[in-house]
């Protein structure tokens, strides 16, 4: 063991002794870090805390007598003393020797103040990794150096970048056990290295410690006189919090409470989410979108001039607004968005798994509502970060789904703001918190916000066209024959006088969609600008025809519900999968089948079928004419 | 401080991250709670709760009572900061002694870890149930013990009041999950990030009014089971040979009096203290007889229902 500190709390600090203002000035300065320790089971998490708290001369006399007790008594260390103990605190975590539930330990050096959340390596508590982790600046992701880079590791280390995590430290532990052994170490950075480049991870520092031994955790190792880098703790202290990145976005404050204690004061009480206030500041109340002025910043101690990112305050306005809890006070010009279809990436925590189509309560910053979730588009191995196709998540799995609301949600993209992006869903009947989430990005506008009235309306436009708009949409196999259809109908409509307009594969990837590509989050927004193109089409009058795969159920009813009532005429061009085959008009199912081309539908990539489309095709027993004509029919009547 | 932001605006210092933590903690529970209580213990970190509550309401007064669930055996300078503390608050005060600890006179002489038992985790529960409270605030910190360390911000309880330490809800974020059915309950923690020098400092600074006991004064002690005890009135069972000795004393925590132990001390004012505390080699719930029991002994009187 090296360097025994002497036992006195917080640091035997001389200045506290001699200058105890001169001390608690500097103290009430110090910035904090949170920080987590995670990875596999046993490579030392706990130890390295204990460690840490040791170390930073942060355990007490009766403390310390007791965990010397406790480590003989039950520790893994024999007579040594079992730093684990100091964090697992729970009796069947001593009992078992392992961590179950995230502790919270706190501790400062001369430079900082830490809390730092322990958090379980076996992967049956993983939600308790999570929780720990989702209010952390720095994840420590411990590896065995005997063991080298496991499943744990690498789903730790993807969870933390997911949760948003921006600073890591790759600590290779258990040194002492690998002969303190540069080889064993380059090779596990090495090897991490390239995983973390696949998952996005784009810099961590590798250190070599031994939690047990104490070797360069507060001091620089004699027994690695090849690790030129800091020890573990001056990394901690050292490294940079961009605590002032939030205050520079334009302003949020998530409503959690209206203050009125009599008649003269309305108060709407928050935390600064994002951004700064001040009295005199335009802002917009979501979702109603009205403007106001802030009057004051109210706090018990004294009006603020301006407040930030992070402060609890309330703010009175100018005029009476109709403002509650869930609404989001926001810059007027810069308000976020608000939508009721997302997609997301779900972290599922529950034993019981996921129930697509069935309602959970969703809690976003103060916002309550009713969410279902489409069927997952896939779910991701850990391990390879592969995309696995599934109908479900059940507890652990990590995926990525549609979901829908039933009311707008004010929202920022999570990679852009926690406050806004990030959610639990709650099981409504057992009340538990089933899944952590996080909004990747909305599927479509909500339609009622800031619209800009149009004197010319797309009724207008069709009056003058004598036609009902529509969006024939074609959906089916590639080589299914959808565009030969669609040509034939608006060859017919043409003969009718319809003005109409045939968007497909051709003239929409080439230009308007030519920077996306075959995955699958690429091909919901393929389908979303479509979306959009053919709703300004429709507005303009016209009779759109869209002949697009679009294999996923969620998209077509994402455009159907962005369509007037009756306006979407879904057109299942049915082909058998053999049959498509055979015809491989342009040859792409050989290439899939060869492997050259990835994500092809209907090969390694599903289509779900339309379950009620309002036209059914069979190409096998009509004709493209028969199927034509009964397709204008259906929109003449 | 090296901060980007705009003039005139900084980082925010850590208590002033802690407070506007425990601020919104609170505020979540009073937007979705439908009858949330504060556990009001008169100890220091009470005084800091109570300080954030008003905080938190401000320009109105807490909307929820306090509750002291007593045991009659708190030092005489507690229930004078607790009666003047609720004058001042303006909010309401409930007191509740078990009545069957009552009718047998249930005393730290005679009952032992009874007496924990019956006065405060048995008058806790049956105060919550009395009332029909869902939520209550309680004063604890992670720091000060090894199972508190583990719970969360929002902790869930069973009908029957029992914490289940393996099967906590995740709790992610700032995002609290406050659902549950009938009969079931949450204790919220606000103070869950504060360390023992944070209350103090915060103390300083917001010159919070505490008790006077947490000051060094001469008073009465005699030491007993390696405690220095306070003699505070005649109740007092002196054993054969104690005579009580003016020593000047403090406390860093308080309790029932014949169970808390003192320290010596000078320390008049708040600086003093922290100093005395950041320079100590023991832990502030040394002073405190119920830790010792067992190993575990916490993590069983919570699950037990033990605030
Ligand atoms: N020799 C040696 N042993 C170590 C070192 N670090 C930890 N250990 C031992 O490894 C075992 C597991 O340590 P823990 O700290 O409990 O591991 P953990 O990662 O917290 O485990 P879980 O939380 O259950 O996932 C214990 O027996 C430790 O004493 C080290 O640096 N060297
Ligand atoms: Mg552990």
């Amino acid at each position: 063991m090296t360097g025994a500190p002497t036992h006195s709390s917080y640091g035997a600090h001389a200045l506290a002794a001699q200058d105890i203002e001169a001390y608690l000035l500097r103290h009430q300065h110090k910035s904090l870090l949170r920080f987590i320790t995670c990875g596999s089971v046993d490579d030392g998490k706990s130890t390295l805390i204990g460690r840490l708290l040791y170390d930073s001369k942060m355990i007490f006399e009766d403390q310390l007598a007791t965990l010397t007790a406790d480590s003989k008594r039950i520790g893994t260390q024999g007579q040594e003393i079992d730093f684990a103990l100091l964090v697992d605190g729970l009796a069947a975590e001593r009992e078992q020797g392992i961590t179950i539930d995230v502790a919270y330990r706190f501790f400062a050096t001369e430079k900082r103040k830490f809390i730092v959340a322990d958090t379980p390596g076996h992967e049956q508590y993983t939600r308790n990794m999570v929780t720990g982790a989702s209010t952390a600046d720095l994840a420590i992701i411990l590896v065995d150096a005997r063991k080298g880079i496991l499943t744990q590791t690498r789903r730790h280390s993807y969870l933390a970048h997911l949760l948003g995590i921006k600073k890591l430290v790759l600590a290779i532990n258990k040194m002492d056990l690998a002969g303190y052994s540069e080889a064993r170490f380059s090779a596990i950075v090495a090897e991490y290295r390239s995983f973390a480049d696949s998952i996005g991870i784009r810099d961590f520092l590798a250190v070599p410690i031994s939690s047990l031994a104490g070797d360069n955790i507060v001091t620089s190792s004699e027994n690695t006189p090849w690790y030129l880098g800091p020890p573990l703790l001056s990394h901690l202290e050292n490294v940079e919090i961009d605590s002032s990145a939030l205050q520079l976005r334009p302003f949020r404050m998530p409503v959690q409470w209206v203050n009125r204690p009599d008649l003269d004061f309305r108060g709407f009480a928050g935390l600064i989410s994002e951004g700064l206030v001040r009295p005199g500041d335009a802002v917009r109340v979501l979702p109603s979108g009205r403007t106001s002025t802030v009057a004051r910043i109210v706090t018990a101690d004294t009006d603020l001039r301006s407040a930030a990112a992070g402060q609890s305050v309330t703010i009175t306005l100018t005029d009476e607004l109709d403002c509650s809890r869930g609404d989001v006070l926001a810059a007027a010009e810069h308000p976020p968005e608000v939508a009721d279809q997302f997609e997301a990436v779900l972290v599922w925590m529950a034993d019981e798994p996921l129930l697509p189509g069935r309602p959970y309560w969703l809690k976003l910053a103060t916002q309550w509502v009713t969410a279902t979730i489409h069927n997952p588009k896939y779910q991701i191995n850990v391990n390879t970060m592969e995309h696995l196709a599934a109908r479900t998540l059940s507890l652990n799995a990590i995926g990525i789904a549609n979901l829908s609301t039933d009311k707008p949600l004010i929202f920022e993209p999570y990679e852009k703001s926690r406050e806004l992006g990030g959610f639990i869903l709650i099981d409504k009947i057992s009340n538990a918190t089933v899944a952590a989430g996080m909004l990747h990005f909305a599927l479509r506008r909500s339609s009622n916000i800031h619209w800009q009235p149009l004197d010319i309306d797309r009724n207008a436009h069709a009056r003058l066209k004598h036609q009902h708009p529509r969006l024939l949409w074609f959906t089916g196999l590639s080589g299914s024959g959808k565009s030969s259809i669609a040509n034939l109908v608006q060859k017919k409509l043409y003969a009718l006088g319809k003005h109409s307009f045939l968007l497909d594969g051709d003239n929409v990837r080439h230009g308007l969609n030519k920077d996306l590509g075959f995955t699958d989050a690429d091909r919901v927004e393929n389908i979303r600008r479509i979306g959009e193109v053919a709703k300004l089409m429709t507005d303009a009058g016209l009779i759109v025809l869209a002949a697009f795969i679009s294999p996923f159920r969620a998209e077509r009813r994402m455009v159907r519900e962005m369509s007037l009532p009756g306006e979407f005429v879904e057109i299942y061009v049915e082909t058998p999968l053999e049959i498509a085959e055979q015809r491989d008009v342009k040859g792409l199912y050989k290439k899939a089948r060869a492997g050259e081309l990835k994500h092809f539908t209907g090969i390694d990539s599903p289509y779900e079928t339309p379950e009620h489309p309002e036209i059914r095709v069979n190409t096998v027993e009509t004709t493209a004419e028969q199927a034509a004509d009964e397709i204008v029919a259906y929109i003449m009547r | 401080m090296n901060t980007h932001a705009a003039p005139g605006v900084s980082a925010l210092t850590h208590l002033q991250g802690l407070e506007s933590e425990s601020i919104h903690i609170m505020r979540e529970v009073i937007a979705e709670c439908e009858k949330p209580v504060m556990l009001y213990s008169m100890g220091k970190d009470s005084a800091v709760m109570l300080h954030l509550a008003r905080k938190a309401f401000f320009p109105g007064t807490p909307p929820f009572p306090l509750l002291h669930v007593d045991t009659t055996w708190k030092f005489r300078d507690m229930y004078a900061m607790r009666d003047q503390v609720a004058k001042n608050s303006g909010m309401q005060l409930i007191v509740h002694r078990n009545p069957d600890a009552v009718a047998r006179a249930i005393n730290p002489f005679d009952h032992g870890a009874l007496h924990t038992d019956l006065w405060k985790t048995e008058g806790l529960k049956q105060a919550l149930t009395q009332f029909g409270f869902d939520a209550a605030f309680g004063g604890a910190r992670r720091d000060e013990e090894k199972s508190r360390a583990k719970e969360r911000v929002f902790s869930f309880r069973s009908a029957s009041h029992r914490w289940d330490p393996k099967n906590q809800r995740p709790e992610l974020w700032n995002l609290y999950n406050p659902r549950k059915l009938k009969g079931e309950s949450i204790r919220v923690f606000p103070l869950s990030n504060w360390t023992e020098l944070d209350i103090w400092q915060y103390i300083h600074l917001e010159n919070i009014p505490i008790v006077p006991l947490y000051f060094a004064a001469p008073r009465p002690t005699v030491q007993r089971d390696g405690l220095l005890l306070m003699v505070d009135d005649e109740r007092f069972r002196l054993r054969p040979g104690e005579v009580p000795v003016q020593r000047s004393i403090r406390f860093r925590t308080l309790g029932c009096y014949p169970l808390t132990g003192a320290v010596e001390s000078s320390a008049m004012a708040v600086p003093h203290i922290i100093q005395e505390m950041l320079l100590t080699t023991t832990s502030e719930r040394q002073g405190r007889a119920i830790d010792h029991d067992q190993a575990a002994s916490m993590e069983q009187k919570k699950q037990a229902g033990y605030f």
